[in-house]
């Protein structure tokens, strides 16, 4: 070390410069980012809530607010204090609680999303659970090779799924195939609810497997060996110590898998047959094909509720377990 | 694995000699021939391309300075909401409410509208890789420079970066391929006339099947298996990271 005079501890002298230049510093790392964002999600996002209060225009869209002269090619508020109901309306809610069909397809979309939540838990827990196990120097493979698939585009994996359980392709022939030994008749497995749930389950296994695995992976061995010391058998080591020290990647994944799932329509658009539409398909519907904007933005902004009740459920669960635990 | 068997057979079929995707009749390469002669294909992957490079060199930038700020502020509460948001929610609801939103503000729907989305819900992804990646460090390194003399900036510039930069280089990877592949929030906010490979093969799917559609998915299939290999190679970590 270098012989050096001390000078005054840094914090007496040089403190508020420091400190000062500090904050700037961090609000110039994080400002870009958050202009963008707020640019372009937060403020479409909260357009998107006033969106559902307005009516729809002439032509599809939105009723402007303000309109150009077109003599002075200014632009003018179209909306004043006397005339703002005209532009500002709650059918849109009356409309989707009135008419059942809305309702209902929430509910199914509901449905759709918790069975392939459950069916990827029951079907990516053993996955993580091996590939935790699995020797060390495998792991990144594995969980590679799990991974690996997800990468290829969305559409690629609906549509092998398509040929796969279409008439003529390989899974339904084996199937009927099988069936027709019991004497059952062909089974239609495409363009129906089967399709849809099998492609949700296929498309969001990676979310449940991998957090399932970064939170196996970290489990201390020697817990499992000492239930195994106290004589627990097989199952009560699993049910009595792994499980409940799993159950933060178990609510990661599920929220990772369940979110998504409830917004998804490309999957029931090519898979799904006319009774197995998704909220994401009526969206869709309204917006691109119907053209009615705010009744979108309705069905959009009871999604997005729908989303934030699944996600503060999620989180309240997690910090309960965490507390118990 | 079951994980595998449909897209061993997206490929297989690709050389299947017949119009159908149903039988297995001869083996042929003629549907990668008729692809490299389809315009509308041709235009769209290019699109594709234009659109992913510029939207993962904008995220990149964006979501390292994210990264940073989320590692360096870790109670704060507005940046992780806005950064990680766009993650976890349903792509159908930004989709919608970008479309709106450049409707409203009168920018015209095409390539440009498109770049802008995807960098909205890119950045918490590069943002994540990257954090992850700053959280593996060790911090007395950095301690070490400033304690040689060094200024903030340059701790950063010499120590930091080239630390982070494998996590930098896979978060840019990563962009690249999430705006590759990306079909719903392209599908809202493409207008009528800009069309990237997704939409095209969404349109081909929908509309006329032909093997066609599975040279393209193979081949699309062989470029993001090299884009996950270089990312495996830059930094092994960094994905496993993400959950």
């Amino acid at each position: 070390m270098a012989e050096r005079r001390r000078p005054l501890p840094v914090q007496l002298t040089r403190r508020p410069r420091w400190h000062l230049a500090a904050r700037l510093r961090g609000w110039f790392v994080s400002a870009p980012p958050v202009a963008y964002l707020l640019v372009f999600f937060a403020a479409p996002s909260l357009i998107m809530v006033v969106a559902a209060f307005r009516v729809a225009g002439d032509y599809g869209g939105l009723l402007p607010l303000v309109d150009t002269d077109p003599a002075t090619g200014a632009m003018r508020w179209q909306v004043r204090l006397d005339n703002w109901r005209t532009f500002f309306t709650l059918e849109g809610f009356a409309r989707f609680f009135a008419d059942p069909i809305y309702l209902e397809v929430f509910a199914r979309s509901f449905g759709y999303a918790a069975i392939t939540t459950l069916i990827c838990l029951a079907l990516g827990y053993p996955l993580a659970w091996m590939i935790a196990r699995s020797a060390r120097r495998h792991r990144e493979a594995l969980i590679l090779l799990v991974v690996l698939p997800f990468w290829s585009n969305f559409l690629i994996r609906a549509y092998a799924w398509m040929i796969l359980l279409g008439p003529q392709g390989v899974l339904s022939r084996a199937v009927n195939a099988a069936l027709g030994w019991f004497g059952i008749g062909p089974v239609q497995l495409l363009f129906n609810t089967f399709a849809v749930v099998v492609v949700l389950v296929y498309v969001h296994l990676p979310f449940m497997v991998l957090p399932l695995y970064a939170n196996l992976e970290k489990h201390d061995p020697a817990l499992v060996d000492a239930a195994r010391d106290l004589n627990a058998n097989a199952w009560h080591c699993f049910w009595r110590v792994t499980w409940p020290l799993s159950l933060p990647g178990v609510w990661a994944g599920a929220a990772l898998v369940f979110i998504p799932a409830l917004g998804m329509f490309a999957v029931p658009d090519l898979v799904g047959g006319t009774s197995s539409l998704m909220i994401g398909n009526v969206i869709k519907q309204q917006f691109l094909d119907s053209r009615d904007w705010p009744f979108g933005s309705v069905l959009s902004l009871m999604l997005t509720l729908a989303v934030l009740a699944a996600a503060a459920a999620a989180a309240w669960v997690a910090r309960r377990g965490a507390r118990r635990a | 694995m079951f994980l595998y068997l449909p897209l061993v057979v997206v490929v297989a079929y690709s050389f299947n000699d017949s119009r159908l995707n149903a039988e297995w009749v001869g083996f042929t390469g003629r549907w990668y021939v008729t692809l490299l002669h389809d315009e509308a294909m041709l235009l769209a992957a290019r699109n594709s391309l234009l659109v992913a490079l510029t939207a993962s060199v904008v995220s990149t930038v964006l979501g390292t300075l994210a990264g940073l700020a989320l590692y360096r502020r870790p109670r704060q509460r507005v940046l992780p909401i806005l950064v990680l948001t766009p993650i976890a929610i349903p792509e159908v609801l930004q989709g919608v409410s970008l479309l709106i939103f450049f409707v409203l503000m009168n920018v015209s729907l095409g390539l440009v509208s498109i770049v802008l989305s995807h960098v909205a819900f890119c950045i918490g992804f590069v943002a994540v890789v990257v954090r992850a990646r700053l959280q593996g460090l060790d911090p007395s390194l950095i301690e070490a420079a400033r304690d040689l003399g060094a200024t903030p900036w340059q701790a950063f510039r010499r120590v930091t970066l080239p630390l982070i930069a494998p996590g930098i280089a896979a978060g840019a990877l990563l962009a690249f391929t999430l705006s590759l592949d990306d079909f719903v929030i392209t599908f809202f906010t493409a207008g009528p006339e800009a069309s990237t490979l997704p939409l095209q093969i969404y349109s081909m799917i929908r509309i006329a099947v032909t093997p066609e559609v599975n040279a393209v998915s193979t081949l699309l299939m062989a470029l993001t298996l090299a884009l996950a290999a270089l990312a495996g190679r830059i930094a092994p970590g960094a994905l496993r990271g993400r959950a």
